[in-house]
This record gives structure tokens, sequence and C-alpha cells, in this order.
């Protein structure tokens, strides 16, 4: 069984949960952007949520499989089609022999996940399929699906048919979007009027956002405690001397507008980092489209923990309605 | 040096052993990591290590942020305490410096550069108030480097060199990064010298190019079948000037997989360093010339 890809999109790629344990060489955990949605997805097709699907970008591919299997579509809200009739998405459907699924237009959210029974069974790299093109790991060789290529399957396991997952079980970020973080890192090198103001102001999602992360802009410029710049940091007061980043990171490049590393995050660098998106909001960021209206609102741990408690709490009970 | 703690989100720790970068900074950062990842804490999934800082990224799910926060404190007495002692290697990688592709990239993002009218190598010579371009390349290349960090993308190394503070070359970043850097290009920015890994954006000056592949995530390069990152932090480098011929010849041995990079397995102690740089890099400099 493959997946023969007719038309790529905009930008599709194989995903999995990531390759932890190659940050301290620069290789990051990539995988799924919005891992709760690739999670549900594997779940519906009976596959281990860790399993590989493909992830792509305000643009469906399109697919023609070349045997009987089942898939399930999740993530951003856009028209799935099997042969050209409306088929519905977070829902385990049926393909057969040379039918072909494509999309409509995108209606709300940025990523979708596609899951096919037995999972993609591209060759691993690091102990993940998830493709990282800047270090030319897993995937296709290191790259982006493109048309003509024929993705290998696994065995599929036991599908319920029609299964599907109520939209308010869905997990997709407010508007305008709401983007918890703890404060921290690097947050000691903003005057206290320039930290309420980042908090206070709204953003908005810049062009530039893809897996390694996201900028944003519209709001004002930073304004820095004033010091004499360490040895070996640089003379922008925005400069350290370089550091690791965490996932989630907010830098401020010149102090003007924020990037948020993601998945794909470069490991470290020399922007001051002034605290980190809670593990719980990492989701929303692969859903915001560009010129999204977002906050980020400051919380402590304990607000992080059960934000992430409540997620768990979300995936078990999609586990128990599925199983 | 004064270690400050703080969190990245839920999931990770971050401790900075000094604002500022020194090899003593350094050293202690890498004592703690080690002694983090020796202890084999529950939860703990990836230590990084930095320049003068390190992370930790952990499962929250299985150990409270605030009781590991308390299990890396109690690691820093003992890291304090460590013999800043590694057993390591020096690597000499061939550097072809004024290079034509470094050349052809510079002079395409110049507008982005703090001197639109000189090179890279000319700026930086200048600003380190040297009388040529060719003094400048000399004291790049005479002394050896340290590998303090390996990270930004795919195994690029962060190189700090061996020689006392006042003799530290400093080059600010490009005004606003480039969005392109050949792939090998040994680049420079605030005190660190660098090698870019693969091709892609990038904010250092550029010097010259290596033809020596240092990430090969097919691993067909000879040197890289086993692992496909070549530096560890601790790594000693000793740049070679070296022209056009040895630059192609070097890339035909490595397309041909009879390329090996000449290293020698050393020893570094810094309480000896310190006590005399120029008698402990030249005894550096002795170990790989023996190799």
């Amino acid at each position: 069984m493959a997946l023969n890809i007719i038309n790529p999109g905009l930008s599709t790629s194989i995903q999995d949960l990531g390759r932890p344990g190659y940050f301290h060489l620069g290789i990051p955990i990539g995988g799924a952007m919005d891992r709760f949605s690739m999670r549900v997805a594997n779940m519906l097709v009976g596959n281990s949520e860790d399993a590989a699907g493909l992830e792509a970008v305000f643009m469906g591919p399109e697919i023609e499989f070349t045997s009987d299997t089942a898939i399930a579509v999740t993530g951003a809200d856009i028209p799935v089609m099997i042969d050209g009739v409306e088929a519905p998405s977070w829902t385990a459907l049926a393909v057969s022999k040379g039918q072909k699924l494509s999309f409509g237009f995108l209606k709300t959210g940025a990523r979708i996940y596609i899951a096919v029974a037995g999972g993609i069974t591209t060759p691993e790299a690091l102990g993940s399929r998830s493709t990282y093109p800047i270090g030319a790991l897993g995937g296709i060789e290191g790259r982006n699906i493109a048309a003509g290529d024929a993705l290998p399957t696994g065995s599929a396991g036991a599908v319920t048919i029609g299964a599907s997952v109520p939209s308010t079980m869905h997990r997709m970020p407010a508007t305008p979007a709401i983007l918890r973080m703890v404060k921290g890192l690097y947050w000691h090198r903003l005057t206290e009027a320039s930290g309420q103001q980042f908090l206070a102001d709204e953003w908005k999602v810049a062009p530039e956002a893809d897996r390694m992360g996201y900028r944003f802009r519209g709001g004002k410029t930073l304004e820095f405690v004033d010091r004499e710049q360490p040895f070996g940091a640089g003379s922008d007061p925005s400069n350290i001397v370089d550091g690791c980043y965490s996932y989630g990171s907010i830098q401020v490049p010149g102090g003007t507008e924020p990037i948020v590393l993601h998945r794909d995050a470069v490991s470290g660098g020399g922007y001051f980092t002034l605290g980190a998106i809670i593990s719980a909001d990492m989701d929303y960021i692969g859903q915001l489209q560009p010129h999204t209206p977002v906050k980020f609102e400051a919380v402590s741990m304990d607000e992080a923990l059960s934000a992430r408690q409540e997620r768990h709490k979300l995936l078990d009970a999609i586990r128990s309605e599925l199983s | 040096m004064k270690t400050r703690y703080t969190f990245g989100g839920d999931e990770h720790i971050y401790v900075e052993i000094d604002e500022e970068m020194s090899l003593d900074a350094f050293f202690k950062s890498l004592s703690m990591s080690n002694a983090v990842k020796d202890a084999n804490i529950d939860g703990v999934t990836e230590i990084c290590p930095a320049n003068a800082s390190f992370q930790v990224k952990f499962n929250p799910d299985v150990i409270h942020p605030n009781d590991l926060l308390e299990r890396i404190k109690m690691l820093e007495e003992k890291a304090v305490q460590a013999e800043k002692r590694l057993n390591t290697r020096i690597i000499e990688i061939p550097v072809y410096y004024q290079d034509p592709w470094t050349h052809e990239t510079l002079m395409r993002f110049r507008e982005r550069h703090q001197d639109p009218n000189g090179t890279d190598l000319e700026y930086a010579a200048q600003i380190n108030g040297f009388d040529s371009v060719d003094d400048f390349i000399t004291a790049h290349h005479s002394q050896p480097w340290f590998v303090s960090m390996v990270g930004f993308v795919s195994g690029l190394p962060f190189l700090y060199q061996l020689v006392e503070r006042d003799k530290q070359l400093q080059v600010p970043k490009y005004l606003r990064p480039r969005t392109d850097t050949p792939k090998l290009t040994v680049g420079y920015g605030g005190c660190f010298s660098c090698i870019y890994s693969v091709r892609g954006a990038g904010g250092y000056q550029m010097f010259g190019i290596t033809p020596m592949p240092i990430y090969d995530p097919e691993q067909k390069v000879t040197y890289l079948q086993d692992f496909m990152v070549l530096f560890r932090p601790g790594d000693i480098v000793k740049w070679r000037p070296i022209d056009r011929a040895e630059y192609d010849a070097i890339c035909q041995q490595v397309e041909d997989g009879t390329y090996m990079p000449k290293m020698a397995e050393v020893e570094f102690d810094l309480d000896i360093f310190n006590q005399d740089i120029a008698k402990t890099n030249a005894r550096l400099m002795e170990a790989l010339n023996g190799a």
C-alpha cells in the first residue's frame, strides 16, 4: 500500500512526534507542530499515536491510494474531498484503491494532519521519520513531499470506520489567540514598563512563520535595562553570550519583532529571550495564520502545569471515546 | 561568576553560569551539565551545554519543575570542585581564506553590513587594530580554538580562541542577518568563530571556507560514518590556511573517500593553561604535528 502524491500542496511534510535527544548537537526535536491534532488523527485510524502522517500548511495535497485503506484528517478546518465528494474531518474514513483525496479552501487554522492506517513508513533518521529539511533528515531524502512520490505505509490495525471526534473535543486557538507564557530566561533585561507593554500589546502573526519559529509584529519596540554589555555578547542590548534556546522561547532581536521558536527550533544563539510559551499552548501556534491577532499572557508555573494536565485529560477523554 | 537559575516555560531549566564568556564559565557549565547527566534524574530528557550556560529539558509529568531545580542547584557545589581537566582531541581544519564563494555572498548582502565598501575581513582587521588583512588572518589561525558549544543548526561548532582576553578578536554580527551563507563557511561573531555546517541564513562575518564536511546526514563521508556530527563540546581546533589548489585537492579526496582529518588525542587542563598559555598551546600543536 502506498500514497501516490499527485500534488503536494504548498509545503507538506512527513511528521511524527519527533526525535528527542539531539538538541545538544543542534538537531531539533521536530515532529508535528500541532501534536494534539496529529495524535487524534492517528487514534482515529487505529495507529499508535507516534505513527508518521502528513502535515500540510494552508493548502491540502492531492493523494491517490493504491489499495483499500482508512484515513483521518484533523487540525485546520478545510473541506475534505474523496473523489470530489465532501467527507467529514476528525472522522475515520474508508477509501478504496484508486480513490483520490483532495481538499477545498482553508477556512480556519493553518495546519492539516492526515493519518493513514498503518502510518507512513519511510526510513527513520535518528529514531524518527519527521522531516527536518535544514539538516536533510527524515521524510523523503530529508525534504518535503513532491509530486510523483509514493509514500509507503505499514500494516493497518483495527479501525472503526465512521468513528468521529465531536467538535467540542477539538482544540483550536481563540481569536485573538491567547498564548500563555512563563516569564523568565532573560526577562530581567527589560525595563518594568516595557515588560508590561509587551503583555498589553496586541501582536499580529508575520508572514515569516514556519516550523522553526513564528514571528510577530505590531507591538511597541522593547526597552532594555541599561548595562555595559558582557564580554563576548555583542554590542546590541538584545545580545547575550550565545546560549541554548528553549522550545517556545520568545526572542526579540533588536527589541522589535518577537520570534517564538517551535518544533524545528535553532538550538541556541545570541539573542535574549524573555520567557517561553507553556507546553500546553505550543499546539495552538501551529494553527495560526499570518495576520492573526495574538496576545501574550503571563501565567505562573502552577497555571502552566494545570493547563498541561487539562490537555492530557482531553486526550484521555478522546482515547476513551474512541476505544 | 554568579550562577543564575531560571525556567524556560514548564519544560526547561536554564542555568546561566556567567553573563560574560570565559573558559572558567565554560568549564563550570560543562562539569555541571555532566553532573546532571551522571545523576540520571527521572524525567530529564535532554541536556544541552552552551558557552557559559546550559539547559535541561524535562517532562514535568514525571518531575515537578521546582524539585528538579533543587536537584540541579545541589550539583553546583560538586561542579565547582571538579577538576577542570578534559581528555579531548585536537583537530586540524584547513581553511581557504578569502575564497570566491563567501566573497560572492558577502558582496550580495553588502547593504546589511557595517562597512558597505569593504569586505568582512577588511572590516574585521580594521576594527581589531591590524595593519593588514593578512596580519588578521594570521591572528585567526596561529593559536588554537576551543569548541565551547555545538548547536544553532546541525552540528555547527562555536569556537573560542585559546588566548588572553586582550588578544581575543571581536567582531559584531551583520546589522541584519543574511538569508544565505555557503555551506562550510568559517564565520565570526562576538568573540566566537564558527563553521556553518549547512547552507542557510546567518549573521556572522564570513572569513573563508573549509573543504572538510562536518555534518553528513547520509553518513557517506569516511570520518562521519560512525556519527553524522563531527564536533563535541571540548574539542580543540587548529585552523590551517590553504590555497585554491589544496582546497580543490581536499574536496576531491573527500569525494573519493580517502580524506582523513588530522587529529590527535590530548589532555587539556584549565589551571595549567592559565598558568602558561603559550606553553600549553605549543604542547597542543606539537601533539597535532606528531599525528
